[in-house]
């Protein structure tokens, strides 16, 4: 496999411009993701009945094929980057709903009652105590979300939203293997900086989370 | 004072946790619910602070009914320790500590400053105020939620099995701790357990509690010992509570026999007569035991058997001097004073003629008296 250097080196702006889009294309789904399965997990640790369906249906709506949503959305967003980040959007669930709500269940019945004991009222016990505690299992599954939906986005590409998917499918109508390549190591290594972040977070937002694993 | 007037939980479904107890948790005291596995007093304990609601009669904190208060407001005002700590983790130890006093609006500094003089009255170092739960022992973790609920300086604890879930070593440490912390605080604690020797250890008062939700006696430690009001109490106070009234009686006042006690340097041509001899050294502390037909010269050649445990004279019991006793090879229990000096001997037989409380009509003092 031969890979032309000198035609990335001059490609360095286009690619930078397509990698950007492309992190933009697939994390803000992540983030609206975050968004509604944060409310609706508290609500399924509130409500137990409500779990199981919830979680069908992000099941159900993960099993559809990617193409398939956007041909659904397309008739309502057009050929926007709006029809790629729904169906993104609604893929995160399926990770981030059970995960915000372990999260919630990992919090232990005796720090859950000395909270109530202590005079927590409901709200203020969510928000300081449960939530809090819930963190390094609600960012596990933000890493699993955001790795998937970074390799997602290129499917955009078949709508003309891809970022990186752009290089992949021009790549091979040129049959320009150089170009399919750089695309893809970037879309790899995106993957790998955003996890990298992500835990990096994770340890600056928890350090008390950090002997867990290792200790027990 | 917190008073329960029959109060009664029925849960959904028939199962009743309380029947119509009543009782008086008096102020500055500590007031033990005692009892098997659904007895029912962690449920009382709960009435207290609205975590349970009686199904009929009430709680009332000096004579003030405790439903006339919204339930957050009424808990911050009294401590809660339970079982496993319940820390938080995700908050630093002095944090922890502070959670109350965050909650009532202190400002960030005082709230810190609380929590550090706290940890000193619980004998945490301030070096760990910085750290979080996980980083410290089960023993730790259970004086930080002790020092979590006084953090306030709240009149009433109640305390879930606090110490349960610690070795027994701990567990005794800490329970000399904290009946050493209540004779400077003097709060009103009602404190539950499932074990009726932490119940006789720590409590003023005793409610026993039954399976049904019944309190079958309320009395004083002695008096439970001495006159348990039916089979079900007897049977729960266990085989032993003869033994265990011995642990009111002190042994101030023992007459200890110096008859058997010899310096190391001391002749052994007087030895006739003795059976044992308890070998000391220029500072009275004990060396060993030995018996004259052993003894070939001098003392300080002879073969001793170790002391064994020696009791305290004045602050231990009748109960560990039995003990002793019982242990040493002699049967003669060794006394020791403050620096380990040995203060006298005692056989058996003489530490049962201690009068004890239990025996007679039930006094509430503690420390023996005879005469001679």
């Amino acid at each position: 496999m031969d890979i032309d250097w000198a035609w990335i080196a001059d490609h360095r702006d286009s690619l930078t411009e397509h990698a950007l889009v492309h992190l933009r294309l697939a994390l803000l789904p992540v983030l609206f993701g975050l968004l509604i399965a944060l409310p609706l997990g508290v609500l399924c640790r509130r409500w137990g009945w409500l779990y199981p369906p919830a979680l069908t249906i992000a099941n159900i709506l993960y099993a559809v094929p990617s193409l398939a949503l956007f041909m659904i959305f397309i008739q309502y967003t057009g050929l926007t980057a709006s029809t790629v980040m729904i169906p993104l959007t609604l893929y995160s669930l399926s990770v981030l709903i059970p995960n915000v709500v372990d999260g919630l269940a990992s919090v232990s019945e005796p720090v859950r009652q000395a909270a109530t004991a202590m005079g927590f009222g409901t709200l203020r016990r969510l928000m300081q105590v449960e939530l809090p505690i819930a963190v390094p299992v609600v960012i596990a599954g933000t890493r699993v979300a955001a790795v998937s939906s970074i390799s997602l986005v290129a499917v955009g590409q078949l709508i003309g939203q891809g970022g990186l998917g752009y290089d992949i499918i021009r790549g091979y109508q040129l049959q320009f293997q150089t170009q399919i390549v750089a695309a893809t190591v970037l879309i790899v290594l995106l993957a790998l900086v955003t996890d990298a972040i992500l835990v990096t977070v994770q340890r600056l937002l928890t350090p008390w989370a950090r002997a867990r694993g290792g200790a027990s | 004072m917190i008073t329960f007037e029959g109060v009664t939980k029925r849960y959904p479904g028939g199962a009743v946790a309380l029947d119509d107890v009543s009782l008086d948790c008096p102020t500055g005291e500590i007031t033990v619910f005692v009892g098997t596995s659904g007895g029912g007093k962690t449920t009382a304990l709960r009435a207290v602070n609205r975590m349970v609601e009686p199904t009929s009669g009430r709680v009332l904190i000096d004579g003030r009914d405790v439903r006339e208060q919204r339930p957050a407001e009424l808990r911050r005002g009294i401590g809660y320790v339970i079982q496993h700590a319940g820390l938080f983790p995700h908050r630093t130890i002095e944090d922890n500590i502070a959670t109350v006093p965050y909650l009532l609006r202190w400002n960030k500094k005082k709230a810190r400053a609380r929590a550090l003089e706290l940890m000193e009255r619980v004998g945490l170092d301030h070096s760990m105020a910085k750290r979080y739960p996980f980083q410290l022992s089960g023993g730790q973790q259970q004086r930080v939620g002790v020092a979590r609920a006084l953090a306030a300086d709240p009149p009433i604890m109640l305390m879930d099995e606090p110490f349960s879930a610690v070795d027994p070593v701990v567990r005794a440490e800490l329970q000399d701790e904290f009946l050493r912390l209540q004779d400077e605080l003097h709060k009103t604690i009602v404190f539950v357990t499932h074990d009726i020797d932490e119940a006789i250890k720590l409590g003023d008062t005793i409610a026993v509690f039954r399976t049904g939700g019944k309190v079958a006696q309320v009395d004083t430690p002695e008096n439970l010992l001495a006159h348990p009001a039916d089979d079900f109490v007897a049977g729960f106070i266990g085989q032993n509570r003869g033994i265990r009234t011995l642990s009111f009686a002190g042994t101030g006042e023992l007459r200890l026999s110096d008859d058997a006690v010899r310096p190391v340097t001391a002749d052994a041509a007087d030895l006739t007569g003795l059976d044992w001899i308890l070998v000391v050294d220029e500072d009275r502390r004990p060396l060993g035991w030995t018996r004259p037909a052993q003894i070939g010269g001098s003392l300080s050649e002879a073969p001793l058997a170790p002391v064994g445990p020696t009791f305290r004279v004045g602050s231990d019991s009748v109960r560990v001097a039995l003990d002793a006793a019982v242990l040493s090879p002699s049967g003669l229990a060794v006394g020791v004073d403050d620096a380990g000096a040995v203060v006298g001997t005692a056989a058996g037989s003489d530490l049962l003629a201690v009068p004890t409380h239990g025996n007679g009509a039930g006094g509430t003092g503690h420390g023996a008296g005879s005469d001679g």
